[in-house]
């Protein structure tokens, strides 16, 4: 088979995400039926979910998931992780055998925490750490794909409709405060595995709708700071920009907006003096990592959820409500299936952050 | 009337008994069904539920209503016909429409009647009953817009960026619009008599469906907004 790069696909896809701010843990059922009547929106090409609060046991631990493309690889990589890490658990991903989703690789996870001898070593804090070795995995050692290493939550993808990698990696039965959902309709690129969104990095994971246009001045950013876009998939850079920006920048939600969705100057223009000021400052500094081209993303992360739209509001973002839970997806029929009576449904403008978080101390 | 259960039909199971039935229409629970009544020539069509993309795509004389929201490209590319929406509608409305009528009792999206355009006695009319998102009008090429900005008072009538592009038909905005920077490529004016005389069978059409006061709405400032047909290029291409 082709992969990401040999072959272009010249071609939508479909987001959802659900979040308790009260932190009550919900299983994957409704997400999966969310993405029912967005079907079309995607082609059989690739979905996948993330989920936030399902590794309670093990919050303590990152939670590793990989591909492995054979057995040798699996080897080589688990050699690797006994080298870099204690390895606390380790077990196959339980999935269903169901008709619709075929050629799965070896699906396994591993619960891992750094040693902190070799920490003591490098000078470096764990997160960091974990990042290098994922890097180095998902680089270096071919057939091994590390497709979510944050705490005490997950990524699960496949090739096929969303709907079907749901039931396939039995979501059903994954309590979680907070899930985001994707449907790939690859516009550029076949389908495969790893290719499938959610992309995951740490606990940050990016569940995208569009076709970013400025990919290659962003990658060519980014890739300055360690980080290897590896999948030739413009998703995969959003997620190590919010990486950067977040983790190691500090930067917040609401500034890492601006900088990826920045307001044109003209907008900018029109602000309030010190408004004006931040922005100038966020658009001169990080001039490389303003994205463009159209999208509407969903960062997933420890606690919390931040939807966003390009500035010039390209692709559909819908946001409800009700009760505890917050509700954002590409179409509000979406919403409608996980809450038939969500309230104050709105459309975020362009540029317009979403920020949810569960209440301290709840997740 | 012929009553149709939209749970669990696909669009197009569900497209082919609004297109086969002789009579009026009614569909319950529509959840996300794309191309509802796309090219229908005839019959009223009333939806409960939320009806998907596309809605009333190439309408050519057939009347929908939407006891709801609407998604996305309502009235793509519509010849002739109404849509009405007691609810708001998602982004690019009335694409490219060359006829006909949209009716919206809340707020538009982006992009509302992005190139809509006008020949002769084909003349499509778009009324949005709250407030709009940016590039309302973007392209418009004929046709006539007006959004009344009902309800949120403290809200601008519509975002950043209306009129992009304009180069025919006609815009009125319930407003003063103190806060709105329009483009070079058109001309802004308070709406005279003339003018008001012009929607007032529109503004009538939208009160009817809606219930709100017509005298009230034709009593406030409307600004008329036309393409600045003198020299419809300048600066766009070539500095001339």
């Amino acid at each position: 088979m082709k992969l990401e790069g040999q072959i272009r696909i010249p071609s939508g896809c479909a987001i959802s995400a659900v979040i308790s701010k009260d932190g009550n843990r919900m299983n994957g059922e409704k997400i999966i039926e969310s993405m029912k009547p967005m079907h079309d929106r995607s082609n059989g090409l690739g979905g996948g979910f993330a989920a936030y609060g399902i590794y309670p046991e093990h919050k303590e631990q990152y939670a590793l998931h990989i591909f492995f493309d054979s057995i040798s690889a699996r080897e080589e990589c688990e050699h690797l992780l006994r080298k870099s890490f204690e390895v606390v658990k380790d077990e196959s991903i339980k999935t269903r055998t169901i008709p619709e989703i075929t050629d799965e690789p070896i699906i396994r996870r591993y619960f891992v925490s750094p040693l902190n001898s070799v920490l003591t070593a490098l000078q470096i804090d764990e997160k960091e750490y974990v990042v290098r070795i994922v890097t180095k995995i998902n680089i270096e050692l071919k057939g091994s794909y590390v497709f979510s290493c944050g705490k005490n939550m997950g990524a699960f993808k496949a090739v096929g409709f969303p709907e079907d990698v749901g039931r396939f990696y039995c979501l059903d039965e994954y309590e979680a405060y907070s899930w985001t959902a994707h449907g790939r309709y690859p516009t550029n690129t076949p389908g495969w595995w790893g290719g499938a969104h959610p992309f995951a990095l740490l606990d940050y994971t990016i569940v995208h709708n569009g076709e970013i246009s400025s990919y290659d001045a962003n990658r060519r950013f980014i890739e300055m700071y360690g980080y290897k876009c590896t999948l030739q998939t413009d998703t995969e850079v959003i997620t190590y920009i919010a990486d950067y920006l977040l983790r190691r920048q500090k930067l917040t939600l609401e500034e890492m907006a601006s900088v990826v969705a920045a307001p044109f100057w003209q907008t900018i223009d029109k602000k309030c003096p010190e408004e004006r000021e931040r922005l100038n400052y966020l658009r001169t500094v990080f001039s490389s990592l303003l994205v463009t081209g159209p999208f509407s993303i969903i960062l997933g992360f420890e606690g919390g959820l931040m939807a966003l739209n390009d500035r010039l509001k390209l692709r559909s973002m819908v946001v409800g409500e009700k009760d505890d839970k917050v509700y954002i997806a590409s179409e509000e029929a979406a919403i409608r299936v996980m809450e038939p009576d969500a309230q104050n449904i709105y459309a975020p403008a362009g540029g317009e952050p979403v920020i949810v978080k569960v209440k301290e101390g709840k997740f | 009337m012929n009553r149709i259960d939209a749970v669990s039909k696909d669009y197009r199971s569900l497209n082919k008994m609004i297109r086969e039935s002789e009579d009026d229409v009614a569909v319950d629970g529509a959840l996300g069904q794309r191309f509802i009544a796309a090219g229908l020539e005839k019959n009223k069509i009333e939806i409960t539920g939320t009806p998907g993309n596309a809605l009333g795509a190439y309408l050519n004389g057939a009347e929908i209503t939407v006891i709801g929201n609407a998604q996305d490209a309502v009235g793509d590319t519509m010849n002739e016909g109404k849509i009405i929406i007691h609810g708001n509608i998602g982004d690019a409305a009335g694409y490219a429409m060359r006829g006909g009528k949209i009716f919206v009792k809340g707020n538009a999206g982006y992009r509302a009647g992005i190139h809509m355009k006008e020949y002769k006695e084909k003349k499509p009319v778009m009324v949005i009953g709250g407030s709009c998102g940016s590039f309302l009008g973007e392209y418009q090429a004929g046709g006539v817009i007006i959004a009344l900005g009902l309800g949120d008072e403290e809200r601008d009538i519509v975002s950043n960026f209306p009129c992009m592009g304009m180069h025919g038909g006609k815009m009125f905005l319930r407003s003063e619009c103190k806060n709105i920077v329009f483009p070079h490529n058109v001309v802004t004016s308070k709406a005279d008599a003339d003018d008001m005389a012009e929607i007032e069978e529109y503004i009538s059409e939208f009160c009817e469906y809606f219930g709100f006061n017509k005298a009230e709405i034709l009593n406030s400032y409307f600004t008329k907004i036309v393409p600045d047909s003198k020299n419809p290029y300048k600066q766009m291409y070539v500095a001339n």
